[in-house]
């Protein structure tokens, strides 16, 4: 008898030191599903990459510690929308995920902002580029992190027509993300007093750049500005190389340059390439700490930035969490935007109402290879712009959200 | 569009033709000889390349290595598909081969992809072809120009071993009549792997000469496959030499439609065969089924 | 070397002439209904819904491969574009749900009409190749045409209220309009194959020569079924387009013709539950393996090569011969 009513005793103590802190985070856990490219052209930027960031954040916060139970999901969305689609979908009904991370591929990432709103989830986007996710297809639920077309173009357009680019022709990846760098260079570029020769579109993922590098060379612009990335910028100027483009006195301006693009083309081929990013791994010693943890957990790649914004972004979702008591979607965000941010990467910031995250964009200049002291140690810092000039102006992109 | 502009691209289309005539000789070969509509000829292509890139990161065995090797491997891969699952077959519909081979194709294609990936492996040019020649209106890689030499070479003598030599004959008179010309002794069975096994050889072929500069990758032969169809479709199914002409002139219209049209560029060969299909349902050179 | 008539279809026991439905087939019909019915409250609605367009596909695609014995391998093209037309027409159109349904039915059979005049002459290996030809010509139009969308499509397609009262954002209410639309098809198809003019058609796909000598127009009549399956595969899309709310490039890409052939051979040429049979255990599979990436087409081919080896009838078709009657 001593033994049931002991037994009784534990279940009723049991139950009650159940911590009512999780009431109101669905079914008790924080489910958070990493969707990207892990087989294709962008498929180092961020692919496993990213999910290695996810945990990490995790890991950093101290989930177990505060007694918050995350779980991790990760798909690959082959760069397709209707794929994206479906697994977002399939996420946000029957598998309870709270929140979908990185989603490079603008066209993508456009879907699924949509998808998330309507279900009320959340959505932090660090690898999509299109700087409309937080212009006319802004929505509560969307937080965009990292980088965008517009800040790219600013700084990257900004710096190359000042040192004497004056002439221009696009080559440019065919969809969302290409259309919109497109756009925001030739803005910056023609508002500079340069001009604009003519422009070419590519399939995305293209294997063969000869007859597209013939017209670039046929136009004797000056500067040829690659509105791709990942491998469509690396297969053109590599064989931008095999047809004399630099001899023949162009030049290529990368408009969207990773780590990884710069690593996979070397150094005597990438040296002097100049464009903007928002982190580097050898800035500073946080940084630098952060690349160490980072590297042996995935296949020796240090971090990017969209790496480095999927960590910043679930750091700071989590901390909303926490603040809330909740994961509900919209709340979340709204959350976000409320508390200011702080990481080891980034610094400090804040998120806008338009869902742009904020902090400086740097202007790089990749190394000679003598300057360079070993694999990874690739850039020159040439300039930095700060916060307030980096991103478009908050009554400059036709969010609704923004109140006028 | 300057002239100069419009050689560089009729010349950039030679080289892509010169590609188009290699793979579309294996499967003319294949089907003029075999009958067998052989889907999988992508991803055979596919595979050359990537036993190229292979051969140098495992066996530093290089490029001119590999032009020797890869053939006969993939060959051999070739051969062992026809003994086990093409024979059982003939003796039905030549759809059933298409079925069979593309499922084949998407089997390969996915195995590889599976393992690396959908973005290109690097595979350098080798050192003796680097560099370009200055011709005035653009730089011509030296490699693209070898590329050409070396499929016209190969196009060339394949059909003059198919058309003018015994053993051609011997290949020839074995499809028409097989088992007439068993009743002479010859092992038409046998004949008939080896012709699977050369036409796959080609694609192979033509896999390690692409490696260097369309990047190896498993999408690579699933991008071409449908375009080499049309090729061998508006050449005329059986003709070894209608494959070959179709190839290169496509690859030069293509090059000319880049000028005028680039975004038809890839659809121009659709239009073309939809076309020739309609005046002469065997194709240009074809003899009628 | 090919031979006049090119059949591919392995012929199944021959159907009474008379056209009562027979008692078997009544009873897998009640049972397919009955499943259909119950398994949105079991399993994932969007999942069945995606199921339910691509059977309605198949059985289309079965029409013309399976009593007709043509090999289309650009079927796709008709899938697509009424996707995209009726994608069109609900977002910037404002159209209603069923008149963008109708509509991209419409721009399908249109097409079908189109394509079918120019390829129906020809047979076999021939007719494959320029039916894939006119696909991909489809394909680049879907490409350049700015109101395609290009790699993004046509996204945010809304779904309406159904002739004006029925909620379709609801995923239960989507479902069975979905489940109805199959069904109207699916007893066309049938309604089709069990006619006297079904009846030409088999004769056409047996010995063409033979049933021209007898007086029938066997190119009105192949035509005829070829508009027909365009047609139908042109609801598939339609419907498929609005179900998820986006229409791409991946619905007129060749592999999609390929994937249609796959699903009617897998499930059995020429019967009739064969389609849906197969619609649906490809569908399943993709759904179960995507996780696993590359394996998805690594297993649809691999059960390519086992069917054409060694199950040329297809479940349904091993089906019915183990009961000894045709399904």
């Amino acid at each position: 008898m001593t033994i049931v009513r002991a037994l009784a005793l534990v279940l009723v103590a049991g139950l009650a030191a159940a911590p009512s802190a999780l009431a109101q985070i669905s079914d008790g856990i924080i489910k958070i599903g990493i969707l990207n490219d892990q087989s294709s052209l962008y498929a180092d930027l961020g692919g496993a990459g990213s999910v290695v960031a996810a945990r990490m954040a995790v890991e950093d916060f101290g989930a177990d510690k505060k007694g918050l139970k995350v779980e991790f999901v990760s798909a690959d969305h082959q760069n397709k929308a209707d794929v994206g689609s479906q697994i977002a979908r399939q996420w946000y009904d029957t598998d309870k995920v709270d929140v979908i991370v990185d989603v490079p591929n603008s066209g993508v990432a456009l879907a699924l902002t949509q998808i998330t709103k309507e279900k009320g989830k959340a959505m932090l986007v660090s690898g999509a580029a299109t700087a409309d996710l937080t212009g006319k297809a802004c929505t509560p639920n969307t937080i965009h992190w990292t980088y965008d077309t517009w800040a790219l173009a600013n700084g990257t357009g900004n710096a190359v027509v000042k040192t004497g680019g004056d002439t221009w022709f696009f080559l440019t990846s065919d969809y969302a993300f290409g259309h919109a760098l497109e756009r925001d260079v030739e803005a910056v570029v023609l508002k500079n007093g340069a001009k604009v020769l003519g422009k070419v579109r590519h399939p995305l993922n293209t294997q063969d750049f000869s007859s597209f590098l013939l017209q670039t060379q046929a136009s004797k612009a000056k500067i040829i500005g690659l509105a791709n990335a990942g491998g469509d910028t690396t297969n053109a100027i590599k064989q931008g190389a095999e047809f004399g483009i630099v001899k023949g006195g162009q030049n290529f301006a990368g408009l969207l340059v990773f780590l990884t693009d710069v690593h996979a083309l070397g150094l005597p081929t990438a040296q002097g390439l100049i464009f903007t990013e928002t982190f580097y791994w050898d800035a500073n010693e946080q940084t630098r700490a952060f690349a160490k943890r980072f590297a042996p957990r995935d296949r020796g790649i240090h971090p990017t930035m969209v790496h480095a914004g999927v960590y910043a972004a679930v750091t700071h979702y989590l901390k909303a969490v926490e603040a809330l008591k909740s994961d509900d979607g919209t709340k979340v965000i709204a959350k976000m935007k409320e508390m200011p941010t702080d990481d080891p990467l980034f610094g400090k910031g804040t998120v806008r109402a338009d869902g742009r995250k904020v902090h400086p964009a740097y202007l790089f200049e990749v190394k000679k290879p003598n300057e360079s002291k070993g694999p990874w140690d690739y850039y020159n810092l040439r300039a930095t712009i700060p916060t307030e000039q980096a991103f478009r102006p908050l009554d400059q992109g036709d969010c609704p959200l923004v109140k006028k | 569009m300057t002239t100069q502009a419009l050689f560089g691209q009729l010349l950039i289309g030679l080289i892509n033709g010169a590609f188009y005539a290699l793979l579309s000789l294996g499967l003319a070969v294949i089907f003029g000889l075999l009958n067998i509509i052989n889907f999988a000829h992508g991803a055979l292509y596919m595979m050359g390349a990537f036993v190229a890139y292979f051969l140098l990161q495992w066996a530093g065995l290089g490029y001119w290595w590999a032009l020797l090797v890869a053939p006969i491997v993939v060959a051999l891969v070739g051969t062992v598909l026809e003994r086990t699952m093409l024979r059982w077959l003939y003796h039905l519909d030549h759809l059933y081969g298409l079925l069979l081979t593309f499922g084949i194709a998407l089997v390969i294609e996915g195995l590889f992809r599976n393992e690396f990936g959908s973005s290109g492996l690097p595979y350098s040019i080798p050192d003796a072809l680097r560099g370009s020649y200055n011709l005035g209106f653009m730089f011509l890689p030296t490699y693209r120009a070898w590329v050409v030499v070396f499929s016209l070479v190969v196009c060339l003598t394949t059909w003059y071993v198919i058309e003018r030599t015994r053993l051609g004959a011997y290949l020839r008179a074995a499809t028409e009549n097989p088992t007439l010309v068993q009743a002479f002794g010859i092992n038409v069975p046998r004949m008939i792997t080896l012709t699977y096994g050369f036409g796959v050889g080609l694609a192979a072929l033509a896999g390690v000469l692409a490696a260097p500069i369309y990047q190896v990758n498993p999408l690579m032969g699933a991008n071409m496959i449908i375009v080499v169809f049309a090729v061998v479709v508006i050449g005329g199914m059986g003709s070894i030499m209608g494959s070959i002409v179709t190839g290169f002139a496509l690859g030069i219209v293509e090059g000319l439609t880049k000028v005028f049209y680039p975004e038809a560029s890839s659809t121009v060969i659709f239009v073309i065969m939809a076309l020739v299909l309609f005046v002469r349902p065997a194709g240009l050179f074809g003899r009628t089924a | 070397m090919a031979t006049a008539t090119d059949t591919l279809a392995t012929p199944v026991a021959a159907l009474p002439a008379a056209t009562t439905v027979p008692a078997h087939q009544r009873l897998a019909f009640a049972a397919m209904v009955a499943l259909l019915v119950v398994a949105p409250f079991l399993v994932y609605p969007v999942f069945l819904m995606k199921a339910l367009c691509f059977a309605l596909f198949a059985c289309a695609f079965n029409l013309l491969i399976g009593y007709v014995g043509l090999l289309s391998f650009g079927h796709a093209a008709f899938l697509g574009s009424a996707g995209y037309a009726s994608a069109h027409a609900a977002k910037v159109w404002g159209f209603p749900p069923e008149a963008a349904i109708l509509f991209g039915t419409l721009v399908a059979a249109m097409l079908g009409v189109g394509i079918g005049a120019l390829t129906i002459r020809s047979r076999g290996i021939y007719f494959a190749n320029i039916t894939l030809a006119f696909a991909q010509m489809i394909f680049f139009f879907a490409v350049q045409a700015k109101f395609t969308g290009g790699e993004d499509g046509i996204q945010g397609v809304p779904r309406g209220m159904l002739l004006g009262v029925v909620d379709l954002r609801r995923p239960y209410v989507m479902y069975f309009v979905v489940l109805a639309i199959f069904l109207l098809g699916f007893l066309i198809v049938y309604r089709t194959i069990h006619s006297p003019f079904g009846q030409v058609l088999k004769a056409v796909r047996e010995n063409e020569p033979r049933a021209i000598s007898l007086g029938y127009r066997a190119e009105h009549y192949k035509l005829i079924a070829f508009v027909l399956s365009a047609t139908l595969s042109g609801l598939a899309g339609a419907t498929k387009a609005l179900v998820f709310q986006l229409a791409s490039l991946t619905d007129v890409h060749w592999t999609m013709s390929g994937e249609v052939v796959l699903m009617t051979l897998l499930g059995g040429l020429g019967t009739v539950f064969g389609p849906v049979v197969g619609a649906f255990i490809m569908i399943g599979l993709e759904n179960y393996l995507a996780t696993l990436g590359a394996w998805v087409t690594i297993v649809q081919g691999a059960i390519f090569v086992v069917c054409v080896l060694v199950f040329r009838r297809g479940v349904v078709g091993e089906l019915g011969r183990l009961i000894r009657k045709p399904l």
